[in-house]
């Protein structure tokens, strides 16, 4: 039985960093991901990371831009943290080797972004998660004798000893069908977020919500999972993200009547206000009839110039010709808001810690929160890297405190099995395909949790999601093989999906108001008397799950009115 | 909605059947991608056709697989073109990846071709000394430079289609040369000469690659990987002099002179030229040896000794002089970049760089 002191989930940005840390800690670690790590879904983030590392700029600046940006949601220590140490991480990875864009003196430069008071996004031409992620990947070879890897395994279950502490995982060998167990001093969940439970989406087909789901099983809280990012600048007809970096670089945005409406919404910051602010006015525009007759609305990159946007939004050149048929190089895209990152999940403290003792969390599948009711922009890399890294450093201290739990894993092993195998049994004459409740998933909650929200739509949300839930139970799958079963991780895949989609939407019918990502028409304004405070989603066996709250930590700045 | 054929390879190793096609329909709009016609096919109909994909938008590098018989990522490969293209009755051809063994269906393994020779190339950053307090200083212009490289997202598509890599399976092949010049063309890099070194003496190193431009073609994200071998045998033979055991830099610079003597290559210089000249210690058992394939040419008429020993020269050879003028006569050497010289197929920009 494979065992080590720091198992880690996921190896996107977060668990790649947790376990170098881990690892220079002195630990024994092993990364384990369902896909190759360089797969991983924080390939997506396109436009830069934020750190105040000018000298003009301040960690200060950084941090209120955060807590704005968040509607004061967000946390204020975490957010003190990871502004404070955001400098520091940016030159340990320059040091690394990763290539970001230089000035002309050959110093680190930096671009616009949104709901920032300065310009403190570093990055690499719009490649820049792909750039952080291969070259932390380089790390993780070199370190090939301390850090163990299983890539393309897929974990299905987190273990848990009699008193609660979290000791390992069940994982299958994606390639070869067989499961294990894994031991583990600690574990630390890096598995990303849950995108796909919306239709259409930015997030790859990866991100099912795995962690989240695995973790809220055992008994860890969720937190602020209502709050779900629509990003401001999607494709219209797939939902493919168009990186804010174009905005920062002076795109802007136009109604079919040709009107740069961002002036009447956010007459100072215009397209480059907080994500919520602009896909919010968006909306607007397009409920009003104010969008094209294909539901969508102008980003106008031609503003730019052309050879500035060959040398650093390439990336979105290719989108635009390969998904939209449109050189952005000479006329205007046409977007949407669409479903784009989960402020929400599973609930830790700032060392990644969560309420089950040995289970910690990193990234997108955690909520320390540093991004409360909305994240800006180029924040979320450095929150994988900054949480990812404390998560690794303090899961070493305490494997190193302790000694490998024993006890027996291997009944767990057998009955994770027979799950296995009771779901490929499942016959098709009793169930609906996989598939079809995945979409059926994604389009109601791409209806009704989006960007305006209603008492009655949660309602019918749920009461959706509550019946697939059942339906996901019987699911069926074709393929009963052991080597790439896709189907069969398809239809656990569907399930923790399920989850994630009933916490985000319990969490929406339980706010009764309108903070940062959560706008509800029945409830417009934002109550910071009754509703500054996280909201908890806590599983109840297979009944409703219960709500609790935390409140918000305060340190140096009260609410005030949010304008851009 | 149109409807298109997939025309799948299929290869399920419990099964014990051999490989074999299978052919589904799908209805789709033809400006939809043929990753989006399989996984209609896997959520529809069968959902035991296996390959791999996640982002759906060309960055994940995980869905390449060869469409008609061109490598490509599934993900940004239109329905309606790869109908178009295809050589079967309409039938869009789909099968995994050549030069790396099939797990199952459109699945290879990467591991035991692809990413053993990334791990080849030492490809870690490898500084010399401390780190500075701040960050490296390094010129704007590199760092756009090996963003070229930077760009590859492992997809595989190059490996797949490599010629040398078909003929010698040890060669190190284009995307872990192309992760090698991300290091020697990466100022912070402390060991450039010792990476070259290495590259250059390994019988399976840069000098393998026989320019068949294969990986250029099949790259998805515009990597030209054997642009970046290129590059990395101009610095090693002629900034870092690195005269390698292989014959290589030798090879390369005999070739230029060659052409550039007779305004058209004369082959039957270019052995002996290569070692030297005709009357070198070590071109002689160069030429012995290739005695017999000279005489296999000649037999099959490939070569007369006419043609071999008489070498026409090219008649506009001025206009040949005036490229080598301006291609020697630049002060820096111009490397081509995506980033830096912008698209690749666009003839405003062609015009533009053509006047003076």
């Amino acid at each position: 039985m494979p065992s080590h002191d720091v198992l880690i989930i996921g190896a996107g940005l977060a668990g790649q960093r947790a376990a170098l840390a881990a690892a220079d800690a002195g630990a024994t670690v092993a990364i384990m991901s369902k896909v190759h790590p360089v797969r991983s879904h924080s390939n997506a983030a396109a436009g830069g990371i934020n750190a105040a590392l000018n000298p003009e700029d301040t960690w200060e600046s950084h941090a209120f831009d955060t807590v704005k940006g968040s509607d004061y949601l967000g946390d204020q220590d975490a957010i003190e943290i990871m502004c404070r140490e955001a400098p520091e991480e940016i030159l340990h990875l320059e040091h690394l080797g990763v290539t970001f864009h230089r000035d002309d003196t050959g110093h680190l430069g930096t671009r616009a972004f949104g709901g920032a008071s300065a310009a403190r996004t570093y990055y690499v031409a719009d490649i820049t998660g792909q750039a952080l992620l291969h070259v932390l990947y380089e790390q993780l070879m070199k370190y090939h004798e301390t850090v163990d890897r299983y890539e393309e395994w897929f974990t299905t279950s987190l273990l848990q000893d009699e008193d609660g502490n979290c000791n390992g995982a069940v994982a299958r060998n994606i390639r070869d069908g067989r499961t294990e167990a894994f031991r583990a001093k600690a574990v630390i969940q890096a598995s990303g977020g849950a995108g796909q439970a919306f239709k259409p989406t930015t997030n790859a087909l990866i991100c099912t919500g795995d962690g989240i789901a695995q973790a809220y099983r055992i008994g860890a809280p969720l937190m602020d999972m209502e709050m779900v990012q629509y990003h401001p600048t999607t494709l219209v007809e797939n939902g493919f993200l168009i990186t804010e970096g174009a905005r920062g670089e002076g795109a802007q945005l136009f109604n079919k009547d040709g009107d740069r409406f961002m002036e009447s919404y956010a007459p100072n910051k215009l397209e480059l206000a907080s994500r919520d602010v602009v896909s919010r006015a968006e909306q607007t525009e397009i409920n009003e009839g104010r969008g094209y007759e294909d539901g969508g609305l102008a980003l106008d990159i031609t503003l730019v110039d052309r050879k500035r946007v060959l040398e650093a939004l390439r990336e979105i050149v290719n989108i635009g010709r390969d998904f939209a048929g449109v050189d952005i190089t000479r006329e205007p895209i046409h977007i949407r808001p669409g479903q784009h990152y989960i402020m929400g999940g599973i609930k830790t403290d700032v060392t990644g810690q969560t309420d089950i003792p040995g289970l910690y969390a990193a990234g997108e599948c955690a909520c320390v929160s540093v991004h409360g009711g909305n994240r800006l922009g180029a924040n979320s890399l450095l929150d994988t890297l900054i949480f990812g890294r404390r998560a690794g450093e303090h899961a070493a201290g305490r494997a190193l405190a302790m000694s490998m739990p024993d006890g027996d894993l291997d009944a767990r092993l057998a009955d994770e099995n027979a799950w296995l195998e009771s779901i490929m049994a499942r016959d098709a004459q009793g169930g609906r395909r996989v598939s079809a409740i995945k979409d059926e998933l994604g389009e109601t909650m791409n209806r009704y949790c989006a960007v305006f929200r209603d008492a009655d739509g949660l309602r019918q949300c749920h009461e959706v999601v509550r019946r697939l839930k059942e339906e996901g139970e019987r699911a069926y799958v074709d393929d009963r093989g052991t080597v790439f079963n896709q189907d069969l991780l398809g239809a656990i895949e569907l399930g923790y999906m399920l989850d994630c989609a009933e916490a985000m939407v319990v969490g929406a019918i339980e706010r009764k108001e309108s903070r940062g990502a959560q706008y509800r028409t029945d409830f417009p304004q934002r109550n910071d008397d009754e509703w500054l405070k996280h909201i908890n989603v806590s599983r109840n066996g297979d009944d409703v799950p219960e709500v609790s709250y935390t409140p918000v930590t305060m340190t140096q700045w009260e609410p005030e009115e949010r304008t851009y | 909605m149109p409807a298109y054929t997939l025309k799948i390879r299929r290869y399920l190793p419990e099964s014990g059947d051999a490989p074999h096609w299978q052919d589904f329909e799908v209805e789709l709009d033809g400006h939809r991608s043929v990753l989006e016609g399989i996984l209609k096919v896997k959520g529809e109909q069968d959902g035991s056709v296996g390959i791999r994909c996640s982002c759906r938008a060309a960055i994940c590098g995980s869905c390449a697989v060869r469409i008609n018989g061109k490598p490509m990522l599934a993900c940004n490969t239109h329905l309606e073109h790869a109908a178009e293209r295809s050589a079967d009755d309409g039938a869009i051809v789909v099968e995994p990846m050549g030069n790396m063994p099939v797990i199952k269906d459109l699945i290879v393994d990467m591991d035991a071709v692809h990413w053993k020779k990334i791990e080849r190339v030492t490809p870690w950053l490898l500084p010399e000394g401390d780190p500075p307090e701040r960050e490296y200083v390094v010129p704007h212009e590199n760092m756009v430079d090996i963003t070229q490289s930077m760009a590859c997202i492992q997809c595989g598509a190059c490996v797949s289609d490599c010629l040398s890599m078909e003929v010698d399976p040890l060669f190190i092949g284009p995307a872990a040369l192309a992760k090698a010049y991300r290091f020697v063309g990466d100022p912070r890099d402390g060991q450039h000469y010792e990476r070259l070194k290495d590259l250059a003496e390994d019988p399976h190193g840069i000098y393998d690659c026989t320019h068949c431009f294969n990986c250029i073609d099949a790259c998805p994200k515009g990597v030209a990987p054997m642009s970046q071998i290129m590059r990395l045998r101009r610095i090693a033979g002629s900034d870092h002099g690195i005269d390698d055991r292989n014959n290589g830099h030798r090879h390369v610079m005999a070739f230029v002179e060659n052409i550039e003597r007779n305004g058209l290559l004369h082959e039957a210089d270019l052995l002996p030229d290569s070692y030297g000249g005709k009357f070198h210690p070590r071109a002689v058992p160069e030429l012995v040896d290739s005695l017999p394939v000279v005489v296999r040419g000649l037999m099959r008429r490939k070569v007369t000794p006419r043609k071999a020993l008489l070498h026409p020269h090219r008649k506009d050879y001025k206009g040949l002089r005036r490229l080598f003028e301006k291609v020697e006569g630049r002060e820096e050497r111009v490397e081509l970049n995506l980033y830096i010289s912008g698209h690749e197929d666009d003839p405003a920009e062609a015009e533009k760089e053509a006047q003076p």
